[in-house]
């Protein structure tokens, strides 16, 4: 069988992907169309955001990968492998040292700095989707900024529970202009993307679209003024770190039932767990 | 002047529906249009408030050309300052969502983005049509005929318009509910100095509402005139047909 | 105290070792060929090829051997191959007319010009298990027809088409799409609708297609022709200007005769539906014909009343590599978007306490 190309992808196809990459920046939370190829991992398991890596990703860059925050996530896992062996790119499960990061469902806790790229895996780009399933109608609704019916939904959950019961990919406008889901990412890091000064790109492979956040671009959550847009929080810190900065994964230990609550942003926690024992610590 | 039509031809595969149709309206003016079923009422209104394209003529609002307007000003217009209340009330309604939510949306899609004073306008104009506040969270799928039609009418009225298109608004409904309906109608019209076009089969429906009237036959414009003088005396063959085969009002 | 658990990497390798023994199964019996799997399989690695969207029986063999017999992974192998292929030319169209005929039927005249040629087909076997197959068996040679067929055998359509029974399918001259590179669109056009088709799901096809029939967008088939065989493939490289012969594919080709439309300048004429899929898959060509036709609603003003009349619908989800993908991705971890809405369920139920 022949040599697979640098990253997988043969330059053609990458050539495509870095198109609709640059009309994505050009036009921030505009979902573009492009021709996404199979991959060889499932639909839904990342193969957008595995083509958005490929399209950009050169031998000098150091990748790193997480899924729900972490970096030994059995998905993780799988995507870091592929290009640890296809591209042959360095690795690193440390935030700050990472060129590019891929993730799926979180933003790193640590902020992410200029020059950086962050890479999110979407499954369904249309924020629009549940209100309105037809592509050729959620296309008209987004030319004409016709967003009226998400605040229809934002109210009926009010009206309905008293809060906005939206958790995770919750719906954000992007520079004024384009309402665009930011993947299902909790909502408590939706703040992180705005004026975030990293690179935002998001690939969704099987519905064959990207789109962007250029770096130090207006997010701004969807919202009403008396029932403003609000981040989750804890009663406790983190059992293992002590932080009380970070998105907590909830941990059953016993078969009573017994809870307690670690960083799922699993290298913000080894951070921070080793600021707290010390410089003398080992 | 707020609408001015102007030889406004409109054929299906092979079927005319609207023949050489010219009117004007002005501010504050309710225009009934009358005639039997088929002669291209619905149409027309269909083809005025943009929601079908129309083979010749023209249709100005306050000047502008509608054919000459792109999709996103049309839809402006039609969510600021037109309305459209459908013979169906089905048809009008968000039957997914409350109708506090259905009389809201117009208000969100224009910015408005305190809950508070959503949720305050829409009970106001569920008062208002007569619907009571304290239902405000259920779904119109609750609600009666009479409901959902007096609901639509809230949900076009939030946003303060200046023209509104009805067809057949009280069709499908007894007739008592129909008078109560036609009464509110008349109210808010005079109240809130709307302009109105309504699509009616019904002359009393006409008589009640309308100061001009226009009558159709196989979708041309056979007379027009002020309602009165046209039911009193009218003067095209058809019309006196039409008047005469209906009951005294 | 908890320790978060490491050693992901560990776990998978280990994981896909004990897959490697489950695909080899019993080490003593003897291991499936290639050329067996081929051979033997033949109508599985039709399908792989098909629904890969690649024709290679020998990758399409190593795929079905390498995902255990599960046919949709195989398709899925196949498909992530095609990725890293790179595009040298494009073939011309195929010319159905050169096709060596191993089957031919038409279901709308019983006499047909070229005759019904049976060929190897299920069709007419009774469905009995047959234990003579629990051994091995001696080799069987069908035995050749007495006559050869005729050297050009002609198409049954083209036959109505003659009388202007049948709506033309005349070359529109315009380059086909290629939904391979460009990504669909709504509304879409009928060349992407067929290729999408084409690698579409048979099972979901084939239930679209019985919807039809059971009144759900009704369509008055019949099978005009449905024919299987080898055609040659040429490429003609720009450089060369010329036609290169590459090979021949065996494919099956089902031409439906539908419902008939007339309008007000066209007289009524019956209308079609098409097949076409790599391999012998009549059962494919068939679904794929009546939900062409049964997309063809618009065109002919038809009322829009099934779901294998809605193209979005029908478009967006017949493909299977999508499909598992997207329904097996809720195998993922989610624990984080789960863990959000605990957090609010709990908020929620606390606030109604109070
Ligand atoms: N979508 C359509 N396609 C073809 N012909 C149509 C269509 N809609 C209406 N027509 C025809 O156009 C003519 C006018 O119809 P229209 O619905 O405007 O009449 P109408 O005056 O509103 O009647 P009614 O009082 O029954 O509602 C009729 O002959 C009708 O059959
Ligand atoms: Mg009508």
């Amino acid at each position: 069988m022949t040599q697979i190309n640098f990253a997988y992808l043969n330059e053609q196809t990458k050539r495509m992907i870095r198109r609709a990459l640059l009309k994505a920046v050009a036009i921030p939370g505009y979902q573009v169309p492009f021709a996404s190829r199979e991959m060889p991992m499932p639909y839904g398991w990342g193969t957008g955001g595995v083509q958005v890596t490929a399209a950009i990703l050169t031998p000098d860059d150091t990748l790193k990968v997480i899924d729900q925050g972490a970096d030994d996530t059995t998905n993780a896992v799988s995507i870091r492998k592929f290009f640890a062996r296809t591209a042959g790119v360095a690795t690193t499960t440390e935030t700050q040292k990472a060129t590019i990061i891929q993730t799926r469902h979180r933003v790193p806790e640590h902020p992410l700095t200029e020059g950086q790229i962050l890479v999110y895996q979407v499954p369904i780009p249309e924020p629009l989707r549940f209100l309105e399933p037809r592509e050729t109608e959620t296309r008209t609704m987004h030319a004409l900024e016709e967003y009226g019916v998400m605040h229809v939904k934002l109210y009926e959950d009010i009206a309905t529970h008293g809060h906005i019961a939206t958790s995770y990919a919750y719906p954000a406008k992007v520079a004024s202009r384009y309402v665009f889901d930011p993947s299902p990412i909790p909502k408590f890091d939706n703040p992180k993307l705005n004026h975030c000064a990293a690179l935002q790109l998001f690939g969704a492979g099987r519905e064959k679209r990207i789109y962007a956040v250029p770096p130090f671009t207006q997010v701004i959550s969807l919202d009403f003024e008396d029932h403003p847009f609000e981040v989750q929080r804890w009663d406790t810190p983190c059992a293992i770190c002590g932080s009380g900065t970070g998105y907590l994964d909830e941990i059953i230990t016993d078969d009573a039932g017994t809870r307690m609550f670690v960083c799922s942003d699993t290298d913000h926690c080894a951070t921070q767990a080793a600021l707290k024992a010390g410089p003398n610590a080992a | 002047m707020l609408l001015e039509v102007k030889g406004l031809n409109k054929r299906y595969e092979g079927q005319v529906a609207c023949e050489d149709v010219s009117f004007d309206l002005w501010p504050g003016e309710v225009l009934a249009i009358v005639g039997e079923s088929g002669s291209g009422k619905t149409s027309l209104l269909k083809c005025i408030s943009t929601q079908l394209g129309f083979d010749s003529g023209t249709v100005h609002y306050k000047g502008a050309d509608l054919g000459a307007m792109g999709e996103a000003a049309k839809r402006e217009l039609m969510r600021t300052q037109w309305g459209f209340v459908h013979q169906d009330a089905r048809d009008g309604l968000r039957m997914g969502v409350s109708a506090g939510a259905n009389v809201g949306e117009r208000l969100m899609a224009v910015g408005e983005r305190h809950y508070g004073s959503i949720r305050q306008t829409a009970a106001e104009w569920m008062a208002r049509v007569e619907i009571d506040p304290a239902r405000m969270d259920e779904s119109p799928r609750q609600f009666s005929g009479g409901m959902r039609q007096r609901l639509q009418i809230a949900r076009n009225l939030v946003s303060r318009p200046q023209l509104i298109f009805m067809d057949e608004p009280t069709g499908g409904l007894d007739v008592s509910v129909q008078a109560r309906l036609l009464d509110l109608l008349r109210g808010l019209v005079r109240d809130m100095g709307l302009a109105a076009i309504v699509v009616t089969h019904d002359l009393a429906v006409a008589k009640l509402l309308s100061s001009r009237i226009m009558v159709m036959q196989k979708g041309r414009v056979v007379e027009q005139g002020l309602t009165d003088q046209v039911l009193e005396d009218p003067q095209a063959a058809y019309s006196q047909l039409l008047v005469s085969s209906v009951l005294q009002v | 105290m908890y320790v978060a658990v490491k050693g992901g990497e560990k776990a998978i390798d280990a994981a896909h070792e004990y897959l490697a023994e489950k695909r080899r199964g019993d080490a003593a019996s003897p291991e499936l060929s290639i050329a067996q799997i081929d051979g033997q399989l033949a109508l599985a690695v039709d399908r792989v090829m098909a629904e890969g969207s690649l024709y290679d029986r020998e990758l399409a063999a190593l795929a079905i051997k390498q995902a255990r017999g599960d046919l949709i992974e195989a398709i899925f192998l196949l498909r992530a191959h095609r990725t890293t292929l790179a595009r040298f030319g494009t073939s011309l169209p195929l010319n159905m007319n050169a096709m060596r005929i191993s089957r031919r039927i038409s279901a709308a005249f019983k006499d047909i010009p070229g005759g019904q040629v049976l060929g190897p087909t299920f069709d007419y076997t009774h469905r009995l298990l047959d234990s003579s197959l629990l051994a091995d068996q001696e080799p069987v040679r069908a035995a050749s027809a007495d006559v050869p067929l005729a050297a050009s055998i002609p198409r049954v359509l083209e036959l109505l088409g003659q009388e202007g029974l049948i709506e033309p399918a005349a070359d529109d001259g315009q380059p086909a799409g290629d939904i391979t590179e460009e990504p669909l669109d709504f509304p879409s056009t009928r060349d992407r609708r067929l290729q999408v088709l084409a690698r579409g799901d048979e099972g979901f096809l084939l239930s679209l297609a019985y919807s039809t029939q059971r009144g759900y967008g009704r369509n008055h088939p019949f099978v005009g022709e449905i024919r299987f065989g080898c055609v040659p493939v040429s490429i003609c490289p720009e450089e060369l200007g010329f036609e290169i012969y590459i090979g021949e594919i065996e494919v099956t080709e089902c031409e439906m005769i539908n419902q008939f439309h007339g309008t007000a300048d066209v007289p009524p004429q019956f209308t079609r539906g098409y097949g076409l899929v790599f391999g012998q898959l009549e059962r494919k060509a068939m679904s794929m014909a009546l939900v062409d036709r049964a997309l063809r609603v618009a065109e002919f003003a038809e009322d829009q009343i099934g779901p294998a009349q809605d193209e979005e619908f029908v478009l967006s989800h017949c493909d299977n590599v999508q499909a598992t993908g997207f329904v097996e991705h809720l195998k993922l971890p989610h624990y984080v978007d789960f863990q959000a809405e605990l957090a609010l369920l709990r908020t929620l139920r606390k606030e109604r306490e109070t």
